[in-house]
């Protein structure tokens, strides 16, 4: 019993049906983490990328430095380090947050590998012709360089999205309560893990299918040229 | 009068290769000026580093009394966005490859520096777009997108564009060196009728020798980071002096013949 839903065992049909209502609200926490984390992927990789053309040496040296470190070190080690160790300095957050905190921080070291590529393929011309209308920097970001890069970003964007959908169940090592994290307690309160594993990798893979569906209905829907403006 | 253009020995340097050495140039309030000469000869550098697109190492550049220093002598590297900002609003440029805004409609590329740098009202810009554009000869595509024309057709909306932002310079390299050979009469139409507008000061690198000949007040020719010999285009290309100038003359004119009839914009 968990949630109040009682599971059956008679069978591994009855289990695998009595367990979906269960296995359902650890899905909301799931997507919730997700889209939390992609979230701050998204907003904070454009502000890594960004920070990373400045013009203050340091400033652009900084965050390259801490772009790779955090994409060159496990996404687990990270998260025990928040969990464990943020608390020791009077940072204590909820687990969700936690959790969320880390995907989000290690995929935005992704994302913003992926705007920088993104910004590098606006061609040179471009740059040079908002400079000859003496548009400033950061309109030349927001109308030139942003709505043309978008539509090279989002396949590589899109990719990192199924990606960190599919390792959020990393966050039930820190006690948050996704899928995996109750399948693992029902697992543990049944003796029969087989099913509850089971159910949570076949969910995952409609979830997964339709996030590529979804973002190859967004790269058709977008002009190559960029988003347009008129 | 003050020249709105002076190069006091500039030097310009890329690595170990000198561009611009030791360079020094002036250009009067409204003259024509053509710049030619082979590839690499820096005539094209001399018009990106007016428009602040490339720093110079050593000497002075000013226009229109605005020197590429600050006043407290930082240097054209590492004088602020501010100062920079001055410098570009007597300055405009016309680049080979046009360089429009390929997700902005044609009216749009017109209108979004008039309205975020000039701060002009849209509905202004906009009247003031569709003036310049029945000017080039293209009231009819403001709602297209850059890739639905031709490259005749771009290169003229980047003239429109440019002169949007009102410059009291206006820069042209190789406007037509991109088109295709029937297209080149179109830009070189509307470039003549800017010509005979006695205010705006022109700076244009081209190999149309004939065209040069035609529109300018005087012409420079190039040769490995200085002016080898320049003059008012009659004499510079009836008798010129230097042998260089006589050997780059006889080979691109060998070329274009027959010369091309530049015919004039339609509209």
């Amino acid at each position: 019993m968990m949630y109040g839903y009682a599971w059956d065992t008679t069978t591994p049909l009855t289990f695998a049906i009595s367990i979906l209502p269960i296995l359902g609200i650890g899905l909301l926490v799931t997507l919730k983490a997700a889209a939390v984390g992609y979230a701050i992927a998204l907003v904070f990789g454009l502000v890594l990328a960004l920070l990373r053309r400045s013009k203050i040496k340091i400033v652009a040296w900084t965050v390259a430095g801490f772009t790779e470190f955090v994409r060159d070190t496990p996404l687990l080690v990270q998260l025990f380090f928040l969990y464990y160790v943020l608390p020791d300095f009077g940072i204590v957050l909820p687990a969700f947050m936690t959790g969320a905190l880390a995907l989000g921080l290690q995929y935005s070291a992704y994302t913003s590998e992926v705007y920088r590529g993104g910004i590098d393929a606006v061609p040179r011309g471009q740059w040079e012709a908002a400079t000859a209308l003496n548009l400033s920097r950061l309109h030349t970001y927001r109308n030139i360089v942003v709505p043309q890069m978008i539509p090279r970003i989002v396949p590589a964007l899109g990719n990192y999205l199924v990606s960190m959908l599919k390792e959020t169940p990393v966050l039930s090592v820190v006690t948050v309560l996704d899928m995996l994290g109750l399948a693992n307690m029902i697992g543990e309160r049944t003796f029969e893990y087989l099913v509850p594993l089971s159910m949570v990798g076949l969910i995952f893979l409609p979830m997964t299918l339709i996030c590529s569906a979804l973002i190859y209905a967004v790269e058709r829907a977008l002009p190559k040229t960029g988003i347009p403006l008129r | 009068m003050n020249p709105i253009i002076r190069f006091q020995n500039v030097t310009k340097r890329f690595g170990a290769l000198t561009v611009l050495d030791n360079f020094n140039f002036e250009v009067q309030r409204g003259e024509k000026v053509t710049l030619i000469g082979p590839s690499g000869s820096g005539k094209s550098t001399v018009l990106r580093i007016l428009m602040t697109l490339e720093p110079f190492q050593d000497g002075l550049l000013e226009t229109d009394g605005i020197s590429y220093h600050e006043p407290n002598g930082r240097g054209p590297f590492k004088a602020s966005e501010k100062h920079l900002h001055k410098i570009r609003c007597n300055v405009g440029m016309v680049f080979q490859s046009f360089n429009l805004f390929p997700h902005m409609t044609v009216l749009r590329n017109v209108v979004e520096a008039p309205v975020a740098v000039l701060k002009m009202k849209r509905e202004e810009a906009e009247s003031r777009a569709t003036e310049l554009l029945r000017m080039v000869g293209l009231s009819d595509k403001k709602d297209h997108f850059p890739s639905q024309l031709s490259g005749g057709q771009q290169q003229r909306v980047a003239i429109a564009r440019a002169l949007a932002m009102r410059p009291r310079v206006l820069l042209f390299d190789e406007p037509t060196s991109a088109l295709d050979p029937q297209l080149v009469g179109e830009v070189l139409g509307v470039i003549r009728d800017l010509a005979s507008e006695h205010d705006l000061t022109m700076l244009l690198v081209t190999h149309e020798m004939r065209f040069a000949r035609e529109v300018s007040d005087r012409v420079c020719f190039f040769d490995k980071g200085r002016i080898v010999e320049q003059g008012e285009p009659e004499r510079f290309f009836s008798n010129p002096q230097q042998p260089r100038t006589r050997e780059f003359l006889s080979s691109i004119l060998g070329e274009q013949e027959p010369i091309r009839e530049s015919i004039s914009c339609a509209r």
